[in-house]
């Protein structure tokens, strides 16, 4: 006798009982649904942190140039003169898991426009064209300013958004001229407003000049204090690192017993910290839903243990016909496969409209991942075939004439 | 050889006269030689059969009679491969089946024995046309095969209108038309009743022996039949009465009963609706 037959043997079984077939699948449905819904909101709590990760900037590691420590001066890091702009060029030609770098430096002081002015907190940052990229911080109005300008040190600037704010109060900065330590900057563009950073510094208040513009004419050093570089992938900030570090080193000329002066900050770390507790939120959701599901296979077993019991005459008389007892056990399995699998892909659409319902009436952010569809539908099936075995296996195990006595 | 043992056994009151040995043994269906069947209840034994031999040959048809406990139950089972004999030995179509396994047995069951039961023993909430095709699905026949062999063993027992009803929609006698149907679509070499009548009034009892009759005179199909009624084991040809596990009486039957003459002797059923599916 065929699978085939046998399956549509075991489907007309279920068909002549339709209640209980429901209600048996309810406990997957719900199990499965519970798994696809919480892993939605899971994923998608995870994918929003990662968003606010990468809003830090892409896959960035800041280079700083290290302390000052010769002939009894010391200072904090930026202080050392080493780190000159090549070196970033060096580090963005000849590290492979570098995508960008810029040089950067930095330095307090007065904005004047008209009869207004300002200090920022956030300083005046000296950086090449690839900041937005890097950053990840695209230019709301107007535009950055080009390799051109940073090549002939132009006095052009960006503004942060709080610094339009205080210096224009609602006029357009765009083509404006302001004053950055006395000195005549055209403004370019205005970046877009980013918030807070994750420790509460306002990162709009801000102005971006060229880096060379800013070392020659507003601070007269030859050093920078600071590179940023990105990194190809999230998972290639630590060779990126790595890399940096072996080519600082040898371009600095360090012996093996040198410290580095350099320090390299990856972002990652803090990228990792957030989506470490963004996945174990994920896994406690699933394997809360897990239990759910978990109790939906024993509901299918109970129901099928009962059902061995209730059909212990159709058993017999299956038996008596000539069924063998292995027909016998794959019928009783396949039914239960069959009310677990079909649950599951109920369960599925039940799970997929629930986070579509969270999204939209919540407004929690929600991500159906087509592995949790899988994962969830295979596993349906497999509660299928572990909670259906034993009772199966009873149901081979009769004996007909038993059986055919049974009242 | 057969018949010798049938005959050797004392306590036999041999009424039945098997004809030449060897004719007999070539159209011989059934043959239980010095069957014996113990249960172990715990620490008692109990001896259900106490070497049990018997004859049965194609086109016969034999009542099996005795009081409960008398064996011929765990006879019925062991002819009907639903139990192996604890000592001796069986032959089905000249096959010994008695050491056969689990599988093997049910494949015998499904190819070689009809079984029709006190209780009916129909799926509930299946049609009458795919009760009768329960036995073919085990033994692998195609859909339409199915189908058509169904059909038309539902015609031979006269439920020809009804293939579509539910048992619950069929009456008692109706619902045992199609048991019989199941037990006969494999084409097996005997069909087994157990107290086929034991839930049916007289009228509608008679009927079904009617088809039983039927079947044995038009097709000649072997048919063992365990009852407890004498009236019923009247329509056989022969009886076999057991008692204590062996067997007591056998004998051909004297002024045979036929469920035909008696139902067109008996007033019609004014609000019988089985009346259109007679035979």
């Amino acid at each position: 006798m065929n699978l085939w037959v046998t399956f549509k043997v075991a489907l007309s079984a279920l068909g002549r009982n339709k209640m209980r077939a429901a209600l048996t699948m309810l406990g997957i449905i719900i199990g499965v649904g519970a798994v696809i819904a919480m892993v939605g909101v899971g994923q998608g709590a995870s994918a929003s942190i990662q968003q606010q990760i990468a809003s830090l900037g892409n896959n960035m590691l800041y280079v700083w140039s290290g302390s000052q420590n010769q002939g009894g001066m010391r200072g904090g890091s930026g202080t050392a003169a080493t780190f000159v702009p090549e070196d970033v060029d060096a580090i963005e030609r000849e590290c492979t898991a570098v995508k960008e770098a810029s040089p950067a430096v930095q330095a307090g002081g007065q904005l004047v426009f008209g009869n207004q002015n300002w200090s920022p907190s956030g300083r005046i940052v000296g950086t090449n064209e690839k900041f937005p990229s890097i950053r990840a911080w695209p230019i709301a109005s107007g535009e950055f300013f080009s390799d051109a300008d940073v090549k002939t040190a132009a006095r052009v600037c960006v503004l942060g958004k709080t610094v339009v704010d205080n210096l224009f109060e609602g006029a357009d900065p765009v083509g404006q001229t302001i004053r950055v330590r006395n000195l005549p900057f055209r403004v370019l563009g205005v970046l877009s407003s980013k918030g807070q950073s994750s420790f509460g510094q306002d990162q709009d208040d801000t102005v971006i000049v060229p880096y060379t513009t800013e070392m020659k004419k507003l601070l007269s050093i030859t050093h920078i204090q600071y590179a940023m570089v990105s990194a190809i992938s999230p998972g290639a900030t630590f060779l990126a690192q790595e890399q940096i570090t072996d080519l600082l080193r040898q371009r600095h000329k360090l012996s093996a017993n040198q410290d580095n002066d350099f320090t390299i900050r990856n972002l990652t770390d803090v990228a990792d910290a957030a989506n470490q507790s963004s996945s174990i939120m994920t896994n406690l959701l699933a394997s809360i839903a897990g239990v759910a599901l978990m109790v939906g296979g024993i509901g299918i077993m109970n129901i099928m243990l009962v059902s061995v019991t209730e059909r212990t005459r159709e058993i017999g008389i299956r038996m008596a016909i000539g069924a063998r007892s292995r027909v016998i056990r794959r019928q009783f399995l396949i039914e239960s496969i069959t009310l677990s699998l079909v649950g599951g892909i109920i369960g599925v659409i039940l799970g997929v409209a629930a986070s579509i319902v969270i999204a939209n009436t919540l407004k929690w952010p929600t991500l159906i991942s087509p592995i949790s569809i899988i994962v969830s539908v295979v596993f349906s099936g497999l509660v299928g075939v572990i909670f259906g075995y034993y009772p199966a296996v009873r149901a081979a195990a009769l004996d007909p004439i038993d059986a055919l006595r049974y009242e | 050889m057969e018949a010798e043992v049938l005959i050797n056994d004392k306590g036999i009151e041999s009424e039945s006269e098997p004809g030449s040995p060897l004719a007999a043994f070539a159209s011989t269906v059934i043959a239980l030689d010095h069957v014996h069947k113990i249960y172990k209840m715990g620490d008692v034994e109990i001896h259900a059969l106490r070497g049990v031999s018997l004859q049965i040959d194609k086109g016969e048809f034999v009542a099996i009679m005795g009081a409960s406990g008398s064996g011929k139950s765990t006879m019925m089972n062991i002819v009907g491969c639903l139990d192996r004999p604890s000592k001796g030995r069986y032959f089905l179509e000249g096959q010994d089946v008695s050491g056969l396994s689990k599988d093997d047995r049910a494949d015998i069951r499904n190819r070689k024995i009809g079984f029709v039961f006190q209780g009916f023993n129909l799926l509930a909430r299946t049609s009458a046309l795919e009760n009768v095709e329960l036995p073919m699905l085990y033994l692998g026949v195609k859909h339409a095969d199915r189908i058509r062999r169904a059909k038309e063993a539902l015609e031979l027992v006269g439920l020809g209108q009804r293939l579509n009803n539910m048992p619950n929609q069929l009456s008692g006698g109706q619902q045992q038309r199609v048991a019989i149907a199941r037990a006969l679509v494999n084409d097996p070499s005997i069909i087994l009743a157990d107290e086929p009548t034991g839930n049916l009034d007289s009228r509608t009892s008679i009927e079904v022996m009617d088809v039983f009759q039927y079947l044995n005179r038009e097709q000649g199909i072997t048919i063992a039949l365990v009852t407890h009624e004498p009236d019923i084991a009247q329509y056989a040809t022969r009886v076999v009465v057991f008692k204590d596990g062996k067997v007591r009486r056998d004998y051909a039957v004297e002024n045979r009963r036929s469920a035909r003459v008696e139902l067109e002797n008996l007033p019609a059923n004014v609000d019988d609706e089985e009346e259109e599916d007679e035979l």
